[in-house]
């Protein structure tokens, strides 16, 4: 188990989120090695994100999960014997901070609509991206749980679209990936 | 550095690994490496069939225990490797498949023979490489061989589009190659070894089952030096039989769907199970629920995925087996168990069972049948002979009474029984190791998949030879037809078509059709000397069954000895 730092696994067999952070090789072909593994072992997972990290060769893949423990293990465990990961910390929500962000169309086409909804964005902290005559697009950062509550809280006046960008997270102090 | 083709580096890079053969066939997209093939020291065999070139590469890697190279061309011959290559990666066996591809400006547009080859093959190869200039082939075939052949082995594709193999560049041929993200050497962790042999030497009746594990690292004299230390009895996995001498007193042979009866049983009677190499796979315990349920299991195992993967253990030692062996053998105290209490606590009960079993499994009084002719194979080819097998009841007969004398004699494809693979392989065999005979315990279904290699083995000079177990069946299909569908037959006979002997001698191959055990004795001793390819077609019952059987899904308690 070299290249897995921050071990949680412990005894519960409930099914629980974790985020597992995954330092993969930059180059092509290795999202498709991931996503097929997921499939063929039949692991299911609620959000993927990838991107760049500070090393130009190494990305950075972000996945949540909701698992029992035995299946987090051989998840991680399948995830390690591919090639081009190169590290996994696997992290939950104490030892991480970790965001979402997503863009949320919904109908307003009266101005009290607007309204209610811009200041419903206000005490979400999210901004107003854009506005017409009928719609009305806010953009939510922040726990996977809170732009649910904002979804819950805007779907009486009617949902047109949901883009949702997936969790990216980041262990919490000074923990480095040493690479 | 000097300036080569891409083609001509790979060649090279080959030779740097000792390559002493490769099993291939050309076509457009491979061209320029079949040229370069013309001014290489590398033996190249012909095939007739790409799927059977993989099978060879995988019979040549699993006797010579170094990666066997395979050569096709893009599209249908890339894709005819996919069996093979699957074959492969279910029994860990290292080979390197070097498959040609439409030129880079082509990929992506459905061109002539394009296939994806790297995405049909993902789920079953340990890693692909596409190198993009031809700089990058000497490195990638170094990584290649180093993946394949390392920590847990597995298949590894080399996907090589035509221009690459054209352009012609400065080469640089690493002797050091790091793979970031690879650490396929774990040391033993010395707790756990400490942990496990508390374990075993607090048991009663602790029991070895070793699996493919063992064969993969080589560690037979460890094995075998383990259980003579502590007088315990050694079960093997189907894929890890001959891992330990099966005419050995503490040998109980192989568990499972087709394991030996006393096997079978003992293994339920153990209270402590130390598994090395081997994963517990349905076909080995039945049901992982039950089996080893309330005693210590512990497991030995290079691939950290595997421990607990099926079956949660009590402890877990991970590294290549033969050096977690060493370490453990040094821990275990001289005259932990005397001869004697262990006869009273497991050698006696062996023959009671060998006895009972011997009595309640039902003998067919056929001049010829599986269990005879298996026998006097045995008898005849010496002990460090190479025996392979198709898929079927043959194989499951060779498992039950073919004894493998000498360890790692003995191999098949046991993790995605591919009929077809065992004769193929067989001609692999024998291209690694020369100077002995090599038999494929055939069936006729099988056979005919691939029999088309019997051109290979007669004109390559690799002569093997067919021991086909001639029911004229599919027939295990046919047995689970009698046993769960009331003997409602579909789609299992082969009505004695075509005549394995003209087809044998079609191809300037020997063949022999025995009607007696004393012809096939006679058969047997001249095939062995022969130095041409050799069918003997053995007719036997088509009604005969396997047994013991344990149905899928069922438990090892709920072993069947006859109908
Ligand atoms: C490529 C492939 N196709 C189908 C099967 C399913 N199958 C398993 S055993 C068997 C019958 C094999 O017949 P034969 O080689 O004559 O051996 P027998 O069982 O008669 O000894 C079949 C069809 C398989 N294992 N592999
Ligand atoms: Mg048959």
């Amino acid at each position: 188990m070299q290249k897995n730092k921050n071990t949680i696994f412990d005894e519960d067999n409930e099914n629980k989120m974790y985020i597992l952070s995954v330092i993969v090789e930059n180059k092509p072909g290795v999202l498709f090695r991931i996503t097929n593994l997921f499939r063929s072992r039949n692991f299911n997972i609620e959000s993927i994100t990838v991107g760049i990290t500070e090393k130009p060769d190494l990305s950075r893949m972000t996945i949540t999960t909701v698992s029992d423990v035995k299946t987090l293990e051989q998840l991680v465990k399948q995830l390690q014997k591919l090639i081009d990961v190169i590290q996994i910390n696997v992290l939950n929500k104490e030892n991480a901070v970790y965001r979402e962000l997503a863009l949320i169309k919904m109908n307003a086409k009266d101005p009290t609509t607007r309204i209610e909804i811009a200041n419903f964005a206000t005490i979400y902290r999210g901004n107003i991206m854009d506005i017409s005559n009928e719609t009305i697009t806010v953009e939510i950062i922040g726990t996977p749980d809170k732009i649910d509550a904002f979804k819950n809280l805007v779907s009486s006046y009617g949902i047109i679209q949901v883009a949702r960008t997936g969790v990216s997270a980041l262990p919490r102090g000074a923990v480095n990936d040493d690479l | 550095m000097s300036e080569m083709s891409g083609a001509a580096a790979l060649m090279a890079a080959l030779e740097k690994e000792k390559v002493e053969y490769i099993f291939g066939l050309p076509g457009g997209a491979n061209l320029p490496i079949y040229d370069a093939l013309v001014d290489s020291k590398i033996r190249h065999i012909l095939v007739r069939h790409e799927q059977s070139a993989a099978h060879m590469a995988d019979g040549y890697a699993r006797i010579k225990r170094k990666a066997g190279v395979c050569f096709a061309t893009s599209g249908p011959g890339a894709t005819n490797l996919v069996t093979g290559i699957a074959t492969a990666y279910a029994d860990s066996s290292p080979i390197i498949a070097v498959t040609g591809q439409v030129a880079l400006p082509m990929i992506g547009k459905d061109a002539f023979q394009e296939t994806d080859i790297i995405g049909v093959t993902n789920p079953c190869t340990k890693y692909a490489f596409q190198p993009r200039v031809a700089s990058e082939i000497p490195e990638m075939v170094k990584k290649s061989f180093y993946i394949a052949e390392s920590g847990r082995p597995g298949p590894v594709l080399l996907d090589i589009p035509k221009d690459v193999q054209q352009q012609v560049t400065k080469m640089d041929f690493p002797e050091y190659i790091k793979v970031r993200g690879y650490n396929p050497i774990v040391d033993a962790d010395l707790s756990e070894i400490n942990k496990a042999c508390e374990m075993i030497l607090k048991a009663e009746k602790p029991m070895i089952m070793a699996g493919g594990g063992v064969i993969l690292s080589g560690a037979f004299s460890e094995l075998q030096t383990l259980a003579e230390l502590l007088s315990i009895p050694v079960v093997t996995t189907f894929k890890g039989k001959g891992a330990f001498p099966e005419n050995h007193p503490l040998a109980l042979g192989p568990i499972g769907m087709h394991g030996h009866a006393e096997a079978n049983k003992m293994v339920q009677e153990a209270d402590c199970i130390l598994a090395i190499g081997a994963r517990f796979s349905d076909r080995t315990v039945g049901r992982f629920d039950e089996f080893g349920k309330d005693i210590n299991v512990i497991h030995f195992d290079v691939d950290p995925a595997e421990i607990g993967k099926n079956k949660s253990v009590n402890a877990a030692v991970i590294g290549d087996v033969k050096s977690s062996l060493r370490s453990l053998i040094k821990l275990i105290p001289k005259n932990f168990r005397t001869n004697e209490e262990m006869s009273k606590l497991w050698l006696g009960r062996k023959r009671e069972l060998v006895n009972y079993y011997e009595d309640s499994i039902k003998d067919y009084s056929r001049e010829i049948t599986a269990k005879k002719a298996l026998k006097k194979l045995r008898e005849i080819l010496p002990a460090d002979g190479i025996v392979t097998t198709e898929v079927g009841q043959c194989q499951m007969w060779a498992s039950l009474h073919f004894d493998v004398i000498s360890p790692g004699t003995f191999f098949s494809s046991t993790g995605l029984g591919t009929m077809g693979f065992g004769f193929p392989a067989s001609i692999g065999a024998k291209a690694a190791r020369i100077d002995v005979p090599v038999v494929d315990i055939a069936g006729d279904g099988s056979f005919s998949m691939t029999e088309n290699s019997l051109a290979v083995s007669v004109l390559e000079e690799l002569p093997v030879i067919v021991f086909l177990l001639n029911n004229q069946m599919l027939g295990m299909v046919a047995q689970w037809q009698r046993t769960f569908y009331n003997r409602r037959y579909s789609g299992v006979h082969q009505k004695n078509c075509p005549d394995y002997c003209k087809l044998a001698e079609s191809y300037g191959a020997q063949a022999h059709r025995v009607s007696s055990m004393d012809e096939l004795d006679k058969a047997l001793k001249v095939a062995v000397k022969s130095d041409i390819a050799t069918v003997i077609d053995i007719p036997i019952d088509p009604d005969e069954d396997v047994y013991p059987f344990v149905a899928p899904g069922t438990g090892l308690k709920d072993m069947i000895i006859g109908a």
